[in-house]
């Protein structure tokens, strides 16, 4: 027996019971709480950090580790690279750069990695210069793609471990819970910058409006995050997202979207409480448009609509077409205002919507999705990160989790970009892979996978144009001739990982 | 066919191409600049030779600006630059095929 | 004989991007131009990128037209030379104004189909009639050939010409549409109407292709694609007329397998107007979509 700090005696072992620790004090193991109670002269208790690099010290980053950052400022990011500036300056070096996605702002990134700031990427997607860059053997050691569902498998199973999350939000208290539909910065949906701030060693948030506390409804919990900057401006705000996205007014991409939707109206997918995703711009979200015709005329409403959300979506729900929206995106000014008011418009994150691992994601609930595609080829596999140069150009994204979640999976694409034919003999890089994909759609005609007999039977009574994918392949390569096959090196400048943590295919360096 | 000045057809629109011909010595030079190189430069460089050869132009300074257009397109532009540097009234029926 | 041409798309004959693949819209007839929308400057451009693309771009089965400019012109010749070589279905003569335009054209094409080694013949013609004069002589005009397969309304200059403007309800083209429309009914061949300009007005253009297919007319010219699916909703036979159109043939196999000469259907004789109505009506129904029985086609 002993006596504690508060003078009472405690046993020192317990049978049954382990650990026994005596008390020592109120205010002995809970750094937190302060020791002047109810100080009137203090700030309230807060997180606040002056400066970024104050931000940066406090976390301990240090050579080696891994930093993470989300994609829901798209262009209009600034942070990345604000961030990486001063950690370059600090002097620190060799760490793994784990952006949920790159754009072609992410242009200084390179001379980072040249700098020796950067030794690793852990990204969904890389454009621009910085994809240019690393198609050419910017990098050491490869670049290591994964989907959006993949990420955050990664992350929450530990194999990607997140040293410091540097989160931009558009709103957050001083203890910081944030969220994203408020603010001029607003960018609606914090999707990927959750499962980071639930897993990450230690999370910076950094914020251009402070808000009274506590700002509720929040994204982002108080109780994940470390440190808080307030700075001028946490992005481009016209770049973060349009007022409202529209709809393409180009007649190829409103042919092929109508031809989807007629596809997915004839597929047997099209019932009264079906659910959908689209994609986000050109034919893939214009088939929006035509689907509601179709909608409208069967009198069918969706259970839920998933994915990155628009204003044609918002146009849905608000209307009653569409019973739910599941937000891990916001792509516009509506779908922000939409989130912020809208009851039934739901922020998930990134695990919610497609880690293959958790106790079930969304995508696995999802009946129809339509995605798009730079290449697919004949055994139905699709690249979407590639250009026809063999330079990476794109992101792996949601694509392979709603490929293989989803009841119908419909690819659309032109069958001729350009000069360029959409199918190839083989892809030259696989994103997804063809088991997962059911259906693709072009402005000359769809081809139904040969695992989907019963799909194929249903569009072939229905009179729609169908082909066999050999024969689409034939059509463009009669019109462009045979391209010749890109001249890779040997080097392996990326490794394409699939959404369970396998690695699907890689990427070589172009010369 | 001889080329006797500059003839110049087509667009930098895309799907099709700008051709520029000029009058040369010794021999045919060919430029290529096309956004389809890296898929199709080796087919567009025979198309342009065989073209040139089906008009008898044995001397000539061909510029191509391509935007991704068709072998057809290509083609029916480069023959109209020709037709014009070589101050031909007329379509020559008897050597196009 | 081709019974559809529910939609003429105009093709500008110089511009790459839409000459290699507006097929893909479907219109029932592809119209490249090589006429107003090409500058002078370009006429010999566009004959060439026209006549390359005919040569080597599969239209699949969408009936092609080339516009050509009229042989008083100085790229008429050059262009029935060049066109006849490339082998589109018709040869669109603009601005007819008499019968002997018609056949100056045909001669011409005559000529090269003949130094070519193709069958004489082989190309049909379609003329436009775009002013009083050419209103005035239709008759003659749509009887001016066997190749001609159809006659057109241009109402651009026509309205100018007339001294009056385009108005809504288009009473002022009333008489050009109803002459050249029955000129062609009497020679039995095609009537289409005019554009529709103004492109993003939809409801204007439904509400004059509903007056044009009311008169009788079998197809509208059209500049834009999205056209195109208006066009043909306008021209897709309601459920009634294609049940009618299904009973009336039906009742024609019957009698024809019982060996008898005459038919008739709810008391009415079926004659040869009826019978043709019956089988357009489910050729526009098919080619909308629309489930038929297709052993009456």
């Amino acid at each position: 027996m002993a006596t504690n700090g508060a003078g009472r005696e405690i046993p020192s072992r317990v049978p049954g019971i382990d650990g026994i620790r005596p008390y020592e004090g109120a205010y002995a193991h809970t750094p937190l709480i302060r020791r002047e109670k109810g100080s009137r002269t203090l700030p309230r208790l807060n997180k606040l950090v002056d400066t970024l690099e104050d931000a940066i010290e406090r976390t301990g980053l240090k050579d080696g580790m891994t930093i993470s950052f989300h994609h829901h400022f798209r262009e209009g990011d600034v942070l990345t690279n604000q961030v990486l500036e001063i950690v370059a300056n600090l002097g620190i070096k060799n760490l793994t750069l784990a952006s949920s996605s790159l754009t072609s702002v992410h242009t200084p990134v390179i001379e980072h990695v040249r700098s020796g700031v950067i030794r690793r990427i852990v990204t969904s997607g890389l454009r621009g210069d910085l994809g240019d860059a690393v198609s050419r053997g910017l990098l050491e050691i490869p670049v290591l793609i994964h989907s959006h569902g993949g990420r955050a498998r990664a992350v929450e199973s530990g194999q990607l471990h997140i040293d410091v999350a540097f989160l931009g939000v558009p709103a957050s208290d001083l203890y910081g819970n944030a969220n994203g539909f408020a603010g001029k910065s607003a960018c609606g949906s914090l999707g990927y910058a959750i499962v980071d701030s639930q897993n990450a060693d230690k999370v910076v948030l950094i914020t251009d409006n402070l808000t009274d506390y506590p700002n509720t409804p929040f994204s982002i919990d108080q109780d994940h995050v470390d440190h808080i900057v307030v700075v001028d401006s946490v992005g481009n705000p016209q770049k973060i997202s349009t007022g409202a996205t529209r709809m393409t007014q180009d007649p190829r991409e409103l042919l092929i979207a109508r031809l989807a939707s007629d596809t997915i109206a004839a597929s047997g997918y099209f019932e009264d409480n079906f659910s959908f995703q689209t994609g986000s711009g050109g034919a893939a979200l214009a088939v929006t448009k035509f689907l509601r015709e179709k909608m409208l005329e069967r009198e069918i409403k969706a259970s839920f609509v998933l994915g990155g959300i628009t204003s044609q979506i918002v146009k849905l729900h608000e209307e009653g077409l569409v019973k739910r929206v599941l937000d891990v995106q916001s792509f516009d000014m509506d779908a922000i205002r939409s989130s912020g008011e809208n009851r039934y418009h739901t922020e998930i994150d990134a695990s919610f919507y497609a880690n293959p691992l958790n106790k079930g994601c969304v995508a696995n609930k999802l009946n129809v999705v339509v995605l798009s595609a730079m290449e697919i080829d004949s055994a139905f596999n699709v690249n979407v990160i590639t250009g026809s140069d063999g330079v990476i150009r794109g992101a792996s994204g949601g694509h392979s989790d709603t490929a293989i979640g989803s009841g119908l999976s419909v690819i659309v694409a032109p069958l001729v970009r350009g000069r360029t034919p959409t199918i190839v003999d083989s892809v030259t890089t696989i994103i997804t892979p063809g088991e997962s994909v059911d259906v693709f759609v072009t402005d000359h005609g769809l081809a139904v996978n040969p695992r989907r007999p019963e799909v194929e039977e249903r569009l072939r009574a229905a009179r729609l144009p169908v082909y066999t994918i050999a024969q689409l392949q034939e059509k463009a390569e009669r019109m462009t001739g045979k391209p010749e096959p890109i001249k890779f090196g040997k080097r392996i400048v990326g490794l394409v990982e699939y959404r369970d943590g396998t690695i699907l295919d890689v990427i070589r360096e172009v010369v | 066919m001889k080329i006797e000045r500059t003839g110049v057809a087509g667009s930098l629109e895309s799907s099709d191409t700008l051709v520029t011909v000029d009058p040369h010595r010794g021999g045919v030079e060919i430029v290529l600049r096309s956004i389809a190189e890296a898929r199709f430069g080796v087919q567009i460089r025979a198309l342009i030779e065989t073209t040139l050869r089906e008009l008898a132009v044995g001397e000539a300074r061909v510029q191509v600006e391509d935007r991704s257009a068709l072998d057809c397109t290509i083609k029916a532009r480069l023959v109209t630059a020709i037709h014009r540097a070589a101050k031909a009234e007329h379509p020559v029926w008897e050597l196009l095929k | 004989m081709k019974n559809l041409r529910r939609t003429m798309l105009y093709v500008p004959g110089n511009r790459a991007a839409m000459v290699k693949d507006a097929h893909i819209y479907r219109p029932d007839t592809l119209m490249f131009d090589l006429e107003d929308s090409v500058p002078y400057t370009e006429k010999d451009s566009a004959r060439m990128l026209v006549y390359h693309a005919l040569r080597a771009i599969d239209y699949e089965n969408v009936e092609t037209a080339v516009r050509i400019n009229g042989l008083d012109t100085p790229y008429g010749l050059d262009d029935v030379e060049a066109i006849v070589r490339a082998r589109p279905d018709i040869i669109r003569i603009p601005k007819t104004d008499t019968a002997d335009s018609v056949r100056e054209v045909e001669s011409a094409i005559e000529s090269v189909e003949r130094e070519i080694g193709l069958e004489v013949g082989t190309i049909k013609l379609f003329a436009a009639i775009e002013t009083p004069l050419g209103v005035m002589n239709a008759p003659e005009i749509s009887r001016a050939s066997s190749r001609l397969v159809g006659i057109a309304l241009g109402a651009e200059d026509l309205v100018t010409n007339l001294g009056t403007t385009r108005s809504e309800e288009g009473i002022e083209l009333l008489y050009a549409r109803s002459r050249i429309l029955f000129a062609a009914r009497a020679a039995g061949i095609h009537a289409i109407d005019t554009v529709y300009s103004d492109v993003c007005d939809d409801d204007g253009f439904l509400q004059e292709t509903r007056l044009i297919k009311q008169l009788g007319f079998d197809g509208k010219s059209v500049v834009q694609p999205h056209q195109i699916e208006l066009a043909h909703e306008v021209f897709t036979p309601t459920p009634t007329e294609v049940r009618n159109a299904e009973r009336t043939l039906t009742a024609l196999r019957a009698a024809e397998e019982r060996g008898s000469g005459v038919t008739a259907l709810d008391g009415k004789m079926i004659d040869k107007p009826m019978l043709a109505r019956a089988q357009r009506i489910l050729e526009l129904a098919a080619a909308s979509g629309i489930d038929v029985n297709r052993e009456l086609l």
